[in-house]
């Protein structure tokens, strides 16, 4: 008798030039993410909004959460220009990590890499967009808006 | 709730390697701590050992240096807040003394980094971090920090220069520090160019010498009530005020990038506590993991206004003769960051500091001592307030 395999959806070992996690209820960012769209969640009852993404509100104790996506300018907060990486990351470098203020939220991801550096200025506006890196690896990025 | 006192404080040496296990390597902090405090190991009503545990092979020290250190059959309990980690067993230990549940608690904290190299170490403190949406964009402890740094400089004008000074200072008590892992003076020279010894960069606009040194080590103190202080100590060092505090582990989820908003909630605690200000404060310990990060304790502390953080160090207010000396025992830049081991460091300088007994590096006659130490990236916060 043949049992059949009980399928894993790990879709969020994609996630970045080195994943850590594979399993989470917000598995659908990542196809969010296959289709260009970076997306957060809102909680469908108390109207919390969630970036990164949460399955749950720690506001309403609800798990009736939707997706949203994440749209239009943020202001850039802060960045830094990494010259040293942790392990698994080295061939990334030289890359900048980054933070964008959207108002209602924050997004914490990296600089686009033909960002000139001289250009790159805490209060100036950009936008988020979806990246493929070299190792077939899925993330976002921050472009000029 | 009844009064809390210190009575016994020790560290090892912190080195870069130490040639020996973590058992032995806590020993040496206990074995100081005990003989400070006249105490014997059966005098001891607890232990709370302190480390992050993801540096060493052995899972669950707790029990492990319990037997080694002679602290069985006491009950052992092991707390973990990354950089924070021995802190939060002092305010574990001040829980149960406090309690009543028992008249004495030694707190041990302990690291022994130098098992793992440093790009595994960047990637595993990294960790500490959120691991699902932050870690898989390359984070580091120097990039989080770095960001704060940029923040900082971009609302209030702090230059990289200023950074330099706080590193200056630190080498300058870590070369009168026997238990400093360095030793060596450094000099605004040193950060002159990407080449320059203390210049090279690391992440933007942190530098190689605004980074502390991975260290082996490890800390301890004695906690007990106000009947065993008066039995075993001719000068106690009473908790007057502690308080602590934790923040989203996301950068996403923080209001404010150029302070750290649980140590500005763990002081207004501790100092609410202990019936205290800012203006009280003969001496501090702060959390200088980064030099931006004694910068922005300056101003979460209320020795500076946000911002004014630089008048303090340009100043020179905060060295052994300015108006609030801070880390004059080295801090973590000198003195070394053995994580777990830090807290109970930070407490045993101040400690010595109240008794008088800090030799080359002791503040004229201070009353009252600050220890400000934080987990994470700001992740977790415990300021503690001690007095004579």
């Amino acid at each position: 008798m043949s049992e059949k395999k009980k399928e894993v959806d790990d879709r969020f070992k994609k996630f970045g030039t080195v994943s850590f996690t594979s399993l989470t209820k917000t598995n659908d960012f990542i196809t969010n993410l296959e289709q260009g769209k970076i997306s957060g969640t809102r909680c469908k009852d108390c109207g919390a909004v969630y970036f990164p993404p949460r399955a749950d509100c720690c506001k309403c104790l609800s798990s009736n959460v939707e997706w949203f996506d994440v749209a239009g300018k943020g202001k850039l907060v802060t960045y830094s220009k990494l010259e040293y990486a942790p392990v698994g990351f080295g061939e990334d470098l030289p890359y900048s990590i980054a933070l964008l203020d959207y108002g209602t939220y924050k997004v914490f991801g990296r600089l686009a890499k033909d960002l000139p550096e001289n250009e790159v200025k805490v209060g100036m506006e950009l936008k988020t967009v979806a990246n493929k890196l070299p190792n077939g690896q899925l993330n976002y990025v921050f472009v000029k808006a | 709730m009844g009064k809390v006192a210190i009575i016994g404080v020790g560290q090892s040496t912190f080195v870069r390697s130490y040639p020996g296990s973590i058992r032995e390597l806590a020993f040496e902090g206990f074995r100081e701590a005990l003989k400070d405090s006249t105490m014997k190991a059966s005098d001891i009503g607890a232990s709370v050992v302190c480390s992050a545990p993801e540096y060493d092979k052995q899972r669950s020290p707790a029990g492990v240096l319990a037997e080694y250190l002679g602290l069985n059959p006491q009950p052992t309990f092991y707390v973990e807040t990354l950089c924070s980690s021995s802190s939060t067993g002092l305010k574990l230990a001040y829980s149960l003394v406090a309690s009543g549940l028992h008249d004495s608690v030694a707190v041990i904290g302990f690291q022994k980094m130098s098992e793992i190299s440093s790009a595994e170490s960047q990637e595993r403190m990294g960790r500490g971090a959120d691991i699902q949406w932050e870690s898989p964009f390359g984070t580091m402890m120097p990039a989080y920090y770095a960001m704060h740094a940029q923040a900082h400089m971009a609302k209030y004008g702090t230059t990289s220069e200023d950074l330099a000074l706080i590193r200056v200072k630190a080498a300058t008590y870590g070369q009168i520090n026997e238990k400093a892992v360095y030793r060596k003076p450094v000099t605004l020279d040193m950060f002159a160019t990407p080449q320059s010894p203390m210049g090279g960069p690391v992440s933007s606009p942190l530098r190689v010498g605004d980074c502390c040194a991975n260290a082996d080590g490890s800390s301890c103190v004695i906690v007990v009530n106000e009947e065993k202080a008066k039995a075993f100590s001719k000068k106690p060092i009473w908790i007057l005020g502690i308080g602590s505090a934790s923040t989203s582990v996301n950068m996403a989820g923080r209001d404010i990038l150029s302070g750290l908003t649980v140590a500005k909630e763990s002081a207004d605690q501790a100092y609410k506590m202990a019936g205290v200000t800012a203006k009280d404060i003969d001496v501090a310990e702060v959390h200088d993991c980064f030099t931006i990060a004694e910068m922005m304790a300056y101003e979460a502390l209320g020795f500076a206004k946000p911002g004014e953080g630089r008048d303090l160090i340009r100043g020179k207010e905060t060295y052994k003769e300015g108006s609030i000396p801070v880390n004059v025992d080295g801090g973590l830049l000198s003195k070394g960051h053995p994580i777990g081991a830090t807290g109970g460091s930070q407490i045993r300088t101040i400690v010595l500091q109240l008794r008088g007994e800090a030799g080359p590096m002791q503040v004229k006659d201070p009353k009252i001592g600050l220890v400000h130490n934080i987990g994470g990236v700001g992740l977790y916060g415990n300021v503690t307030i001690l007095g004579r």
